[in-house]
């Protein structure tokens, strides 16, 4: 085993300021793709935590969680860029200040 | 030495998480988020999640920022103009992850304590965990592929042409 250490609580700072980055970006961003990489930057958060718990507690399932994660994440981004390729058909725009009808 | 790769990678995902907010064209960003994802899966093998680090580049910097960056081209998507909401958002939003940050921080540094992760401590090879995900949690995984299956689906509905949408629902 390598004698090295890093405290469990410098992983979940780097998680939380991920976290904290996501956030900042849903909310300042106007374009509806950074929005939508800004939640994914999140998940990266919350996984990266979900790592770290799991290393500490020496909990497998920590990492299982990660996967199915990661699986929605997959399903989220195929679903959602599917959506915004139809939002941008019908309004010709990206930007989500100008997205505020539900229909046309 | 871990320490100093934890810094490292570290050093990587923060940047490239600032960028990304920084940056005005989606390209850049996407770029930047994938600097952020692979510096992650850094994070994960120092971790001992050999298994997650390779899942981590192959689907997420590989599969989904493939299809972000090939989505950014295909409508061919320029600067995103300022306006008077993002104006007001970045009044508030910065200010509230700067206090948010530090809160955060706060908190962890002071009730974690400062146990360590012992590096490679973690029985995680590929082996323990295949035995997990097909033993422990196998319902959950045969869910998920009916997830993903409705993803397709729905995708294939979404993004295809409005008129023949119309044609298939008659």
């Amino acid at each position: 085993m390598v004698q090295s250490y890093v405290p469990l609580s410098y992983y979940l700072l780097l998680s939380g300021f991920l976290f904290a980055c996501g956030v900042v970006g849903f909310l300042i961003k106007r374009n509806i793709i950074t929005i939508f990489m800004s939640i994914e930057l999140m998940l990266n958060g919350v996984n990266l935590s979900f790592v770290a718990f799991a290393a500490h507690w020496h909990a497998l399932a920590g990492q299982v969680f990660v996967f199915f994660v990661m699986v929605v994440a997959a399903a989220e981004a195929s679903v959602g860029l599917a959506i915004i390729i139809a939002v941008y058909r019908t309004r010709e725009t990206l930007n989500v200040d100008q997205v505020n009808l539900l229909k046309l | 030495m871990h320490l100093f790769l934890f810094l490292t990678f570290g050093a990587v995902c923060v940047g490239g998480a600032v960028n990304l907010l920084a940056q005005r064209h989606p390209i850049n960003s996407a770029l930047s988020l994938i600097a952020v994802m692979a510096a992650l899966a850094g994070e994960y093998l120092l971790l001992g999640a050999e298994f997650v680090a390779a899942v981590q580049v192959i689907v997420y910097a590989g599969a989904i920022m493939v299809l972000f960056v090939f989505v950014i081209m295909l409508l061919n998507a320029g600067e995103e103009e300022l306006t008077k909401g993002s104006r007001v958002a970045t009044l508030l939003g910065v200010p509230g992850m700067l206090t948010g940050s530090v809160l955060t921080a706060w908190a962890v540094l002071r009730y974690s304590g400062t146990e360590a992760v012992a590096i490679g401590a973690l029985p995680g090879p590929p082996k323990d965990l295949a035995q997990l995900l097909f033993h422990d949690f196998l319902l959950p995984f045969e869910v998920t592929s009916v997830l993903i299956l409705i993803a397709i689906m729905g995708a294939v509905v979404l993004a295809s042409k409005p008129e023949r949408a119309e044609g298939e629902a008659k």
